[in-house]
């Protein structure tokens, strides 16, 4: 589904170059719960910035199902992070003056939804993630897990083929990132493909495949439950 | 996107804070309601001027004797005209004059006016029956006396509406009463319609006619003698031979008085409508001053916008990002932020320009002074409103547009 084809980034910070990619390239399938590992500063959070069309390569080749990436103009790369990507974050990002319902929405919006089908589609994702009873709440009178849940959701709402998760569980508890862990794994079963960035040993060991960055290059690709 | 959508985005962020969103909207309220009361009160006076001049007569010529004396105070020289230098004959040439459709010589003075025991200080001036015609002058009662009258100098008197208030009481017929003017008894012939005050705050009703003749040897006869007269009034037909006229009524007494290329006139025209004209347009510049100093608390109010539209687009920075990862394009984010200016300062506009009219009829009841709210204010104001918006908006939404969607995820 996805091919990198030796994709290079770097940075000037001062006078030292920071080779953020240098060189990747991988292959990603339909299907797959890959978890990005290495510590600070190796590369991986360019990754996901590149595959969610945050950001452009410098150099390289970027395929999405056919499409190449890296040559798209903001407003393409706008639609393609829109309804191909779902972005879950460390903070949640959920907007505070929204309901967990209006939240949900808010890709749909940009996407052109109809009001009607919209709020049955984010009601309806929000009773998948366990937050049937929660629609009305602001992110505020809402718990980290379930904010994450929100997110989730959220990151769900144009049936996107490919989930970016960074740090997912960073800013949560044991027990609740299990659970937002397993939540995971249920949707990855149902054959969402997912992508986690993280340095948590216990996040990487649950994906099928793990992937390690150091200095902007990939320095092992393992795949099987550990 | 669906359309309204980011309308609905904006007028959203604009109630979630609503007493910034009301401060901030505050300045064009304050600009816009400054901008409507200000023209509302220039264009009053230009009015009340206007009215004022056209109150003396339109298309109105007044010829008095002696040179300079223009402005609109001149004509009050009139009896001052010691040297004076018209006379009936002059008065009898300009009739002549194309275009020209009434001349009334006039003599003038003030009176101590008697009847049945109440007695009243007035302008009385000695005229003939051009003179309501020239001055735009009707009769509510009586007739006026005729031009035999006027050159024989009968003892018959047409008064004001005021002077029949001060002698006989509200509501009275004074037809056929008689009084005295000075020491001379008159006879009450007619009643004028009332003209109410000039704009200088001059009672027009204040006044007595009598025959120029009566005038000018029972009255006045101590300041003129003979067939002299203090003034001409000289009434042209209408607007497009007034200039014509002017030109030939100077033409003629330069003439008649001999006057050689080159000397001076011994006489002064004044022309109603060229004076109505020149303080038309100094009230005029008065309005657009107002106006433009108005105008610039707009553009202060425009300021404030764009003051706290940086700020939002500052604290919103990590809203910025979401929005665009999860599909936002940068021209949505730069739409939405413009609508947000330009909704809070066109909701400014329109409360402005109720508070704008309102104070402008409050001012005008409260100090007695016109004020003529312009129909274009409400459109102007609000497209104003709406332009102060977009162009203090467009920064801001610019700024928030061209955030980087990483960075902006990262701030805190």
């Amino acid at each position: 589904m996805i091919g990198l084809r030796d994709l290079t980034k770097t940075y000037v910070m001062g006078d030292e170059t920071i080779h953020a990619l240098a060189g990747i390239s991988l292959d990603i399938g339909r299907g797959e719960h890959v978890a990005v590992v290495g510590p600070s500063g190796s590369g991986k959070s360019t990754l996901m910035n590149i595959l969610g069309g945050l950001d452009r390569p410098q150099a390289g080749a970027y395929d999405f199902e056919g499409e190449a990436v890296a040559a798209m103009d903001d407003d393409d790369l706008a639609a393609f992070r829109n309804r191909r990507i779902g972005f879950v974050f460390q903070s949640f990002q959920l907007l505070p003056r929204l309901s967990a319902v209006q939240n949900v929405e808010l890709p749909m919006i940009y996407a052109g939804v109809e009001p009607g089908e919209r709020r049955e589609r984010a009601v309806a994702l929000l009773e998948r993630v366990g937050l049937g009873n929660r629609l009305m709440n602001k992110p505020t009178q809402m718990s980290g897990g379930q904010q994450q849940r929100v997110a989730i959701a959220r990151s769900l709402a144009n049936q996107p083929d490919l989930l970016l998760a960074d740090e997912p569980t960073g800013a949560l508890d044991t027990a609740t990132s299990g659970e937002i862990l397993e939540l995971f794994e249920e949707l990855n079963r149902q054959g969402l493909t997912l992508l986690v960035v993280t340095h948590d040993n216990e996040v990487a060991e649950r994906a099928a495949r793990r992937i390690a960055f150091r200095d902007g290059k990939i320095v092992s690709d393992e795949r099987g439950r550990s | 996107m669906r359309p309204g959508e980011l309308a609905r985005f904006a007028v959203g962020a604009i109630v979630a804070h609503p007493m910034r969103s009301a401060l901030t909207a505050l300045g064009v309220v304050i600009g816009v309601a400054a901008v409507v009361m200000m023209t509302s009160i220039g264009l009053g006076a230009q009015q009340r001027v206007t009215q004022a001049i056209q109150g003396l007569g339109v298309n109105m010529l007044i010829v008095t004797p002696g040179s300079g004396g223009g402005g609109p105070g001149g004509f009050a020289r009139g009896g001052a005209g010691s040297g004076a230098s018209l006379t009936d004959d002059d008065a009898e040439a300009l009739r002549q004059i194309d275009g020209v459709i009434a001349v009334s010589p006039a003599v003038r003075g003030f009176q101590q006016i008697v009847a049945s025991g109440a007695n009243w200080n007035s302008r009385v001036e000695g005229v003939t029956p051009d003179y309501l015609v020239a001055r735009d002058l009707a009769l509510s009662s009586g007739e006026m006396f005729d031009d035999r009258a006027a050159q024989t100098g009968r003892t018959v008197a047409v008064l004001g509406q005021t002077v029949v208030t001060e002698l006989f009481g509200e509501g009275v017929d004074p037809i056929g009463q008689r009084i005295r003017l000075g020491r001379v008894p008159f006879t009450v012939v007619g009643v004028l319609d009332s003209k109410g005050q000039s704009g200088v705050g001059q009672d027009q009703d204040d006044i007595v006619l009598v025959p120029l003749q009566a005038g000018r040897s029972r009255l006045f006869g101590r300041r003129v003698s003979g067939d002299e007269v203090q003034q001409i009034y000289v009434k042209a037909a209408d607007e497009d031979v007034l200039y014509d006229v002017e030109t030939a009524v100077n033409e003629r007494l330069r003439e008649l008085h001999r006057i050689q290329p080159g000397q001076d006139d011994d006489f002064s025209v004044q022309n109603m409508t060229s004076i109505q004209e020149a303080a038309g347009a100094a009230t005029q510049t008065f309005t657009v001053l107002l106006a433009a100093v108005a105008g610039v608390s707009l553009v202060v109010g425009g300021v404030g916008i764009m003051n706290i539209m940086l700020v939002s687009v500052t604290e919103r920075t990590r809203e910025i990002g979401l929005r665009m990862a999860i599909g936002a394009r940068r021209s949505d984010i730069l739409t939405q932020f413009a609508l947000e200016a330009v909704t809070l300062s066109f909701a400014g506009g329109v409360l402005g320009l109720l508070i704008g009219v309102g104070g402008a009829m409050l001012i005008s009841k409260l100090g007695d002074w016109p004020s003529a709210i312009p129909i274009w204010a409400a459109p102007v104001s609000l497209g104003f409103s709406m332009i102060v918006g977009l162009v203090f908006g467009a920064y801001p939404a610019w700024r928030a547009a061209r955030l980087d969607p990483i960075e902006a995820l990262r701030r805190e």
